[in-house]
């Protein structure tokens, strides 16, 4: 199947912003994706970022890059930002772009909520 | 390369315009095509992958996200191998070598992970990469489905 849309969907609660991501994030959707994210970060300024990936079914160092780009941004804004639940397949690319060096990578849903 | 004197038993060849969706368009016709090789979940993935990035450096690098061409290959052979080429008449790359370096991004502004190369080498078995500045690039790319492929 050809999908390469994506949507999103946020929940938050005392500081933290959850930001559930679906479908295929591409430097297409990335692109996309950041501006819209942004704008959300720099609104709310949360203490706390957690990407959901458990519904990402595909990512690529494009997307490595919007997670990297993100991260940087809450640094700035004085927050840090994690990971949660990814794919095994997203689990692979984020390991071979060495990811846990800049975010927390939490492969269950719970620890990353705390 | 090495060049393999075996014939493909089927292949097929794309063009499309280097435009951002065409990124999603391109690896899913790949990984569509490939299915006929019964690769398993995880092998078709990191085809997909592969074909990702090959066609986002097209899109992103070769053509600087100005509409251009790039063509695919896909030779399916007897031995469940594949192997894809992706081909530009982009801008080209001045050193391969250092292009291929882990992190390396010539566009450190634009949110590149400097990866691309690095994850086509390693979510196939064999990468190789040709380029001529101002005339463009090819790269080609193989995988070994079933137990003879490099496990990553």
């Amino acid at each position: 199947m050809i999908h390469t849309d994506y949507r999103w969907e946020i929940r938050e609660r005392d500081g933290l912003l959850v930001v559930r991501l679906f479908g295929e994030i591409d430097h297409h959707n990335a692109v996309r994706l950041r501006g819209d994210v942004d704008d959300l970060l720099l609104g709310k300024r949360p203490r706390r970022l957690v990407f959901d990936l458990a519904h990402v079914d595909f990512m690529d160092s494009a997307g490595m890059g919007f997670l990297m780009g993100r991260c940087r941004l809450m640094q700035e804004l004085g927050g840090v930002m994690a990971v949660q639940a990814p794919t095994p397949r997203v689990l692979k690319m984020l390991r071979l772009c060495g990811m846990e060096r800049f975010m927390e990578i939490e492969t269950d849903r719970k620890e990353a909520k705390k | 390369m090495k060049r393999t004197k075996q014939s493909a038993v089927n292949f097929v060849m794309f063009r499309l315009p280097a435009l951002s969706v065409n990124e999603g368009v391109a690896r899913a016709a790949v990984a569509a095509f490939c299915a006929q090789l019964a690769p398993t979940a995880v092998e078709l993935s990191d085809v997909k992958c592969a074909v990702s990035e090959a066609v986002t450096n097209c899109v992103v690098h070769a053509y600087h996200e100005h509409a251009g061409l790039f063509t695919v290959t896909v030779l399916l052979f007897e031995d469940r191998r594949v192997r894809i080429a992706v081909r530009d008449r982009g801008c080209g790359i001045a050193d391969v070598k250092k292009a291929r370096e882990p992190l390396f991004t010539t566009d450190a502004a634009g949110e590149r992970s400097g990866m691309g190369f690095t994850v086509m080498e390693s979510f196939m078995d064999k990468l190789s990469v040709r380029s001529a500045v101002g005339r463009g690039t090819l790269v080609v790319m193989e995988k070994q489905f079933g137990s003879g492929g490099k496990r990553t």
